[in-house]
């Protein structure tokens, strides 16, 4: 597709989402085990906090890349400015292929081919914005918390400039810039959420060869300095 | 990046652009400078990482020959059909525009080590504080009897991308129907050691769709080889029947080829064959015998900061190097490459010097979606880079995990050549 025929969609699906109603309503108890693809990245429900992507709560109607305090990238930023609103059609087509609607988006998803998990999703989503009376009381979502982590080295304070050095051997593959072609983005990462993800490769709790050999051999002190410096990098 | 880009450009880039290379000579910037010979994975992120992160404080002079550089990983995917040469090729643009690299393109001739000056093919010479040598490699003469650099046009090696990448492309796909496409391999230790057996699935890829009944010839004086199970299996499983490989227990160490004839002959026997692929035994690039830092074919370095063993001023990054247990591989030398850079700019500007960590990881595609990997982590000891901790692909994985590791290959090449030439 055409850079110009993307923003016309974009701009299409804007319009129709003003107040549309989905013609179609997906199973929400269904969409909640969709959201489980999510939960790495996203928290919703009455204890969710911005993480490695923005909280999902009160998503719709929403205008793209609002949430206060989240650091968006640029062509979020961009698409938001346009006025990308979120409303069951665009999050539909947003959740196909992520990075087709968003070209620049950090969000390391591939997409959901799948027409009724996007359905059963937004349902899911849409139980925690169109009326609070739908919002669960107490079931924030997991956040990648169920590993556990002493808190003394959750608490370790890294070096950033030790961090800069040992960056280098994460941009061989990861891009500085943030772009994900196929390896996903880890830059601006809150730095519980990198600490945690790293220290989990680290005991093979979380499992890819080549992030346990990597993680596997780093310190607690050098996993805290990379979450250091990937959570503001210079460039 | 923070540094102050009108100062830093002021000073460098337009002093390049102006004048060109010969006043780089005697320019007296007050600066200490860094020359670097070579921009591939080893040269081209040193330059980049020497002067991203010196802030402008060193003067980065990044000697090569070539306008467009043509990365050797991923050249076989190009031969298989799987990308074209375009997605390979790479300026230094940015290199010089947005970190203010001086970008040379000329020769490299020679390196008075007393007087620290590269001396260039175009005339001139440029001073250096500290030289790193990356220039890659180049083929050991008489290596393969009766093939020399005059007969690559008939029998190509495409062992640096680019053109030979573009010829040996041409005369696969112009083989006749039924014909024989012969791989000489070449011995250890040689540039991307599983590169010679995933261009023979891309050529398999490529003549099971054009030419099903062509036959592909492995002549390989190794008794084994990089990933040999994952390779076996994976030609066995996709172009079962269509490929011989012939180790040195039938002669594979004992061949010569007639460029003229198009024949290779195997322990005395003739063979004729269509295309003959020769990837000739390998030395490091021939500049670093000229700077006389070599020790047989290739230059030894000392692990903590890829030192040359022969000149402190000196470092040798990537193929070219003698350093212990990583493989030659463009994953490597971009990993050497910060650790040099690293160090380099402690030298000369006091920065802080973190140790040496060295990875490599080496994917290749052995068919569509069907992707393996090996890895490895190693560290500075004494001696030489020494292994610490690796896995390999294994045989008989599904093929959801297979296109994973291949899309994960995809996402390196972004990253890779995002890190070498920004």
């Amino acid at each position: 597709m055409t850079a110009p025929k993307l923003l016309s969609l974009v701009a299409a699906l804007c319009l129709l989402g003003q107040g549309a109603v989905a013609d179609e309503f997906g199973d929400a108890e269904r969409g909640e085990k969709v959201f489980a693809q999510c939960k790495g990245c996203h928290m919703v429900g009455a204890k969710a906090k911005n993480r490695i992507g923005p909280t999902l709560n009160s998503l719709f109607s929403r205008q793209a890349a609002s949430v206060e305090g989240f650091a968006y990238s640029k062509a979020f930023k961009r698409a938001g400015a346009k006025g990308l609103e979120w409303h069951a059609d665009t999050l539909d087509t947003f959740l196909e292929t992520p990075r087709q609607m968003v070209p620049g988006t950090r969000m390391s998803f591939r997409g959901l081919p799948d027409k009724q998990d996007r359905l059963d999703l937004i349902a899911y989503l849409r139980s925690f914005s169109v009326s609070p009376a739908n919002i669960p009381e107490a079931d924030p979502t997991a956040a990648p918390t169920d590993h556990d982590l002493d808190p003394e080295i959750l608490a370790l304070v890294g070096d950033p400039e030790y961090g800069a050095y040992l960056s280098s051997e994460c941009t061989t593959c990861h891009q500085a810039s943030g772009g994900d072609e196929g390896i996903p983005s880890i830059v601006l990462w809150p730095e519980e959420d990198f600490v945690l993800a790293m220290h989990a490769y680290k005991a093979k709790k979380r499992i890819h060869p080549v992030m346990n050999m990597i993680a596997g051999r780093l310190s607690d002190e050098e996993i805290a300095a990379l979450a250091a410096y990937f959570v503001a990098p210079e460039e | 990046m923070k540094l102050n880009r009108r100062t830093f450009l002021g000073t460098t880039v337009a002093g390049a652009a102006t004048f060109g290379a010969p006043m780089v000579m005697g320019a007296s910037h007050g600066k200490p400078r860094v020359v670097v010979i070579g921009g591939g994975a080893g040269g081209a992120t040193v330059a980049r990482y020497l002067a991203k992160d010196s802030k402008g404080e060193l003067d980065v002079v990044l000697i090569e020959p070539t306008r467009t550089y043509y990365t050797c990983f991923f050249s076989n995917l190009y031969l298989g059909g799987l990308r074209d040469l375009s997605s390979i090729a790479h300026s230094y643009g940015t290199l010089a525009a947005e970190y203010g690299v001086n970008v040379v393109h000329d020769w490299a001739v020679g390196v008075d080590r007393d007087a620290k000056a590269v001396a260039l093919a175009g005339g001139g010479s440029v001073p250096y504080d500290k030289l790193v040598v990356s220039p890659g490699i180049d083929f050991v003469e008489g290596s393969v009897p009766g093939w020399s650099a005059l007969s690559q046009n008939k029998m190509p090696h495409a062992y640096k991308a680019g053109s030979q990448s573009e010829l040996l492309k041409a005369q696969i796909e112009s083989m006749p129907e039924g014909g024989t496409y012969c791989m000489v391999a070449p011995p250890n230790p040689y540039r991307c050691p599983p590169g010679p057996y995933e261009r023979i699935s891309m050529v398999a890829h490529v003549l099971k769709a054009k030419n099903p009944t062509a036959k592909i010839l492995i002549v390989d004086p190794k008794e084994k080889y990089s990933k040999q199970a994952l390779f076996e299996e994976g030609w066995q499983k996709h172009y079962g029947g269509m490929v011989e490989r012939i180790g040195p227990d039938f002669g594979g160490d004992k061949v010569e080829v007639n460029p003229d004839e198009m024949t290779v002959t195997i322990d005395g026997s003739v063979e004729k064959v269509d295309v003959c692929n020769v990837i000739a035994g390998q030395k490091a690039g021939h500049i670093a015998e000229m700077a006389g830092i070599t020790e047989g074919n290739w230059a030894p370095v000392n692990a903590a900061d890829m030192s040359s063993r022969m000149d402190e001023n000196i470092h040798v990054l990537g193929d070219a190097a003698a350093q212990g247990d990583m493989p030659k591989s463009g994953f490597s030398a971009n990993s050497q490459a910060k650790v040099a850079a690293n160090a380099i700019r402690g030298a000369l500007t006091g920065s802080k010097v973190f140790p040496a960590k060295f990875a490599n990881t080496c994917w290749s595609l052995i068919d569509t979606d069907d992707g393996v990997k090996v890895g490895a982590t190693y560290e500075a000891t004494p001696e030489k880079i020494a292994k610490v901790d690796g896995f390999i692909s294994q045989t008989g994985e599904d093929a959801a995990l297979r296109k994973a590791t291949y899309e994960e290959s995809v996402g390196w090449y972004a990253g890779i050549t995002a890190d070498m030439f920004g």
